[in-house]
């Protein structure tokens, strides 16, 4: 049933959510640490036991996959729906400031790279 | 009496109102991609650029923070595009991940997020130096802004800086994320974004998870999961250190 897919990738995201929250007020922070993360890395753990314990069939895969597919369009929403008038008109410094930590991020990339194990996989 | 009843359904129906427009944008997009650069720019990257057009041609017009969905009728888009969903979509976007790909980045991809943390506060607090900043709390605000939006005021609120200060904060974070969204596809090739492994350095050291989340799609949407496991330590650890750590330096420096 596609309804296994959904409820099983809602439930990853609420025990994910849940637990950056709590994270958080431990390390005494007022933000959400890594809940999407660890959401993303329970849906992992848990479809890849499907062989023995977690049987996913194919409608089960299938409404994760939906969702999986409905990313590009919900990030052309999201881009639609940010605040980009406050973006450009709060002057030069903190324009300059976010242009210069993307600069400087974008040159760490291939430094850091560099420090790759193993062999090379690509997709 | 015909365009009232269909404002008043469109805006009644307004999360099936926005799948109907933003399938619209995406295949206007997808046909722009294809006959005006011959699939040179991925239709992803257009969309999203066409996305950012409008979020501002909405601000300007309704005076909102939303953008587009500021407008009754597209309320939906912000529904649609809002943390809900966009986190929901990156959970299911982990289905058939491999788990050898991020085991082989573990350390560097979380030495990524502190490194990524840290830079991004130095830059921004240099910036705001440049601009004549001299006390720590605002030095420390701006340049926490500069590591993403959220990091901003919630370093300001802890450090009792001026809400001007705290706009200025946001604003660079937002410069930051929507720069990242553009320009990642654009620079992808030169800084070698093109495997799992160099996609969770990036999700580490960019950080903001809509421009992240926007940046990958736009270049290759198989990277997406990768970038986006270390964007979403990113802000934790940023509110983690920024106020703390990060802060002290500034004022043991000034």
């Amino acid at each position: 049933m596609v309804i296994y897919g959904v409820a099983l990738l809602s439930f990853c995201m609420l025990v994910g959510v849940f637990a950056g929250d709590l994270l958080g007020q431990l390390l005494g922070v007022q933000a959400n640490v890594g809940g999407v993360g660890i959401a993303m890395l329970l849906l992992i753990y848990l479809t890849s036991l499907q062989d023995s314990r977690l049987h996913l069939g194919s409608p089960t895969r299938s409404g994760i996959h939906f969702w999986s597919a409905m990313y590009i369009p919900i990030v052309v929403a999201m881009a639609a729906k940010q605040n980009v008038i406050a973006a450009l008109s709060s002057g030069w410094m903190a324009i300059i400031a976010g242009v210069a930590a993307v600069v400087a991020s974008f040159a760490l990339i291939p430094v850091l790279a560099r420090f790759r194990p193993g062999d090379r996989h690509d997709l | 009496m015909i365009f009232e009843t269909l404002s008043n359904v469109l805006a009644s129906n307004a999360l099936i109102t926005a799948f109907v427009f933003v399938g619209l944008l995406v295949w206007v997009s997808y046909w722009f991609s294809e006959t005006l650069t011959r699939g040179r720019v991925h239709g992803s990257a257009i969309a999203i650029a066409i996305g950012l057009v409008l979020a501002y041609v909405g601000g300007k017009y309704t005076g909102g923070k939303n953008g587009l969905a500021d407008f009754a009728m597209l309320s939906g888009v912000g529904v649609m595009g809002g943390a809900m969903f966009r986190d929901f979509a990156i959970v299911a976007t982990a289905f058939g991940v491999h788990l050898d790909e991020l085991k082989k980045a573990g350390v560097v991809g979380a030495a990524s997020i502190v490194i990524g943390v840290v830079l991004s506060f130095a830059v921004g607090a240099i910036v705001a130096v440049a601009f004549g900043y001299t006390d720590a709390v605002s030095i420390s605000t701006i340049g926490a802004g500069a590591a993403t939006y959220i990091v901003g005021p919630v370093t300001g609120t802890a450090l009792g800086a001026g809400s001007d200060v705290i706009a200025l904060s946001v604003a660079a974070g937002l410069t930051k994320s929507v720069l990242v969204m553009v320009g990642t596809p654009l620079v992808a090739k030169r800084i070698g974004l093109d495997n799992p492994y160099s996609a969770m350095i990036y999700g580490g050291l960019m950080g903001t998870t809509s421009g992240v989340a926007a940046g990958l799609a736009a270049t290759d949407p198989r990277l997406v999961p990768y970038g986006a496991m270390t964007a979403t330590f990113y802000t934790g650890v940023g509110c983690l250190l920024a106020p703390s750590l990060l802060f002290l330096a500034v004022r043991s420096l000034s």
